[in-house]
């Protein structure tokens, strides 16, 4: 039993990061209907503006997630204008291709800033966790993680239902022409999502980093991947849905880590996401909304 | 270096491809030294006139696995002048193959214009399959390459040498130390099954580990693309009672394992092999995580005996060598004791030199940087393994 509930608190504990990048992800798709597929890389240079404020600057670590989330917010909207704005009213495939080309071009250009040499990213959060808890492999960054993805979901919720700028923001999401007769500003609320989706970021590469340690340009990559499947498995646009699968993925995969065998977890994790969307094709959480002709 | 294509993203990578791959952009400010340049063995003297024995040395100067190129070059360089005596001296030219086989062929082709009689080289594994053909078809070249790993450089072809272990013998040795260091341990093999190096030395060890006895317990893996955490594959080793981790993979996987041990506050002892030096060369690395840790390499610079050569690389190049640079020491070592043994001076024919080096080499124990090393008439060496632990941060013999 102890062992098992070892496994769910691994499980737990990395789809927690899994949970934090997928809602970025959908919170750009909900309201921008794009895949913005440079989200992983914008983790990963959340992280490297952490690393370079602790260890090379030597300052506190809540400075340099402050430092992550300004840099990463204004890199978000920085991409935003200057590689999706102009493309706003091209098709969803020219976005796409740029979001690929985003994504390559932030890791290259972190290769030529950094280097290609992994460096080691020291954890931001430690402190003595009780005897008790330690004995189920929880660890101060896992109670971390799962506390911000609380937090972040709950505000996200708070934020998207009940202020102004987030029903700007489902006004877009469900109609961007019918919101503008509104008088509602729309390149300003997708820019406005970026900057948001691209703070997630910002925590979402420190916590992830303070996980695995080894940073390098490619370290958003598959974790980025994977959080997108959650993102789709949950239903993607669906802010609990993204919650939601992201924790069931990281789970599904220490079970199957666990139980069936290490080299087949891959195999397994995206085998559960076809099932689902073959029998869901809109996620657990996702709307089904049939296109009117 | 990632087979037989040369491009770095194929996921099929030979040893050191993926420390040659994240390795990358840090050492392109490092090529001084060795571009390209003929450089003399002891004297002036000793040119294109005959008097000295020409050896090429090919590996990659540029690119993304440019570190271990040029230390090889340098190595190779260092070598000639410190092996040349009045009777035969030995002059050097390296060429650059960016650790594409085709290139190294051309570098090859190139170097036997310029005269070559041995090769030391390539560097990278593809390299040197490709180049190993072709040196072993009429007529025939010598060539020892220092650490190309595979079993396959050397298989089959009469006039190829290896200066480093191959995979497989590096896994029973790894087996064989283990069995005499650590008889009661309780065992888990972590390895990684998407990689040949990795996957390689895990198949040799595990059949050595049966011969021996050995209280395996656990077998755990991961892939490239699942190398962010490893803690359930802990939790899995923890609870089968293993007490020791042989882990065959590269340093930087290897950070995040003794990571994660130290965050579930899993306290077992771990070996790796050669993958795993450069460890405490990683930026922000917390070296005390990596107290304790036992690998199997074949050089050490913090070593006494090495101290001598240290200092001249240091001096000459402004750099502390690594093995490669040890190892292409070595491979040099090794030709100018093998020429001795076949009686072969300056003016060989190379053809000559690929025919009579092949048997002289099967004959000669070179006392090098590396250890002591003789061969099998495969083109295999055997040298004793040698195991490090990491002290205080540095690399102690165990």
């Amino acid at each position: 039993m102890t062992v098992f509930l070892q496994y769910l608190v691994n499980g737990l504990s990395m789809g927690s990061v899994y949970a934090i990048i997928a809602l970025g992800y959908t919170m750009v798709y909900g309201i921008a209907k794009m895949l913005n597929f440079a989200h992983g890389d914008v983790i990963m240079i959340g992280a490297y503006i952490s690393f370079v404020v602790t260890s090379y600057m030597g300052l506190p670590a809540i400075v340099s997630v402050i430092a992550a989330v300004a840099v990463c917010t204004a890199l978000g909207i920085l991409i935003e204008g200057l590689a999706y704005k102009p493309l706003r009213q091209a098709g969803p495939l020219a976005v796409l291709i740029t979001a690929i080309g985003v994504s390559y071009f932030l890791q290259n250009a972190a290769q030529l800033i950094w280097g290609a040499t992994p460096k080691n990213f020291t954890s931001i959060v430690s402190f003595p966790v009780p005897a008790f808890l330690k004995a189920y492999n929880v660890s101060a960054v896992s109670l971390v993680t799962v506390i911000a993805c609380l937090l972040i979901m709950a505000g996200l919720m708070w934020f998207t239902g009940k202020t102004k700028m987030g029903k700007a923001m489902r006004a877009v999401s469900e109609d961007k022409a019918a919101a503008q007769l509104m008088g509602i500003n729309v390149n300003r609320t997708i820019s406005m999502t970026f900057a948001i989706g691209s703070a997630l970021a910002a925590i979402a590469g420190v916590l992830l980093c303070s996980y695995s340690p080894v940073l390098q340009p490619t370290t958003g990559s598959m974790p980025g991947i994977k959080a997108f499947t959650a993102a789709v498995f949950g239903g993607i646009g669906s802010i609990p849905g993204a919650f939601v699968g992201g924790i069931l993925l990281g789970i599904i995969e220490a079970m199957a880590q666990a139980y069936i065998s290490t080299s087949l977890a891959n195999s397994i994790v995206f085998g559960v996401l076809i099932v689902v969307l073959l029998v869901k094709p809109a996620g657990l959480f996702g709307k089904y909304v049939p296109e009117k002709v | 270096m990632s087979c037989l294509t040369g491009k770095s993203f194929n996921p099929v990578m030979n040893r050191r491809s993926v420390i040659a791959g994240v390795a990358g952009l840090g050492a392109v400010g490092i090529l001084a030294g060795c571009s390209g340049n003929e450089s003399e063995g002891g004297s002036t003297a000793a040119a294109d006139d005959g008097s000295a024995f020409k050896i090429g040395a090919i590996g990659p100067l540029t690119g993304s696995a440019a570190s271990y190129g040029t230390s090889v070059c340098n190595g190779v360089e260092l070598a000639c002048k410190d092996f040349s005596t009045d009777d035969l001296k030995f002059v050097s030219k390296s060429e650059d193959d960016v650790a594409d086989g085709e290139k190294s062929v051309n570098a090859f082709n190139s170097l036997a214009d310029w005269g070559m009689q041995a090769l030391v080289g390539p560097t990278t594994t593809g390299a040197s399959l490709a180049v190993a053909e072709v040196a072993n078809q009429d007529p025939q070249m010598f060539m020892i390459t220092p650490s190309a790993s595979s079993p396959d450089v050397t298989a089959d072809k009469t006039c190829v040498f290896q200066a480093c272990f191959n995979d497989p013998n590096q896994g029973a040795n790894a087996a064989t130390k283990l069995a005499e260091m650590f008889p009661d341990e309780k065992f888990v093999v972590f390895y990684n099954s998407g990689d040949t190096y990795s996957s390689g030395i895990r198949d040799a060890f595990v059949a050595k580990a049966e011969e021996l006895k050995l209280n395996i317990v656990d077998e755990e893996t991961f892939k490239d693309d699942s190398a962010t955490s490893f803690t359930n594959q802990l939790t899995k080793a923890k609870d089968a009672g293993a007490t020791m981790i042989f882990a065959p993979i590269y340093y930087t996987p290897a950070s995040v394992l003794l990571a994660n041990a130290n965050e579930m506050g899993y306290d077992v002892k771990m070996m790796g092999c050669d993958g795993m030096d450069g460890i405490l060369g990683v930026e922000g690395f917390d070296t005390s995580l990596a107290e304790g840790l036992y690998l199997m390499t074949p050089f050490s610079a913090d070593e006494e005996k090495n101290a001598d050569f240290v200092a001249a690389y240091k001096d000459a190049y402004d750099e502390v060598p690594d093995q490669f640079a040890a190892d292409a020491y070595d491979a040099v070592h090794a030709v100018s004791l093998a020429l001795a043994e076949a009686g072969l001076g300056a003016d060989a024919d190379p053809a000559d030199v690929a025919a009579k080096l092949p048997e002289a080499m099967t004959k000669i124990t070179v006392e090098g940087l590396t250890g002591t090393l003789t061969w099998n008439d495969k083109g295999e060496v055997e040298k004793d393994p040698m195991v490090y632990v990491i002290k205080d941060g540095k690399y102690v013999a165990a």
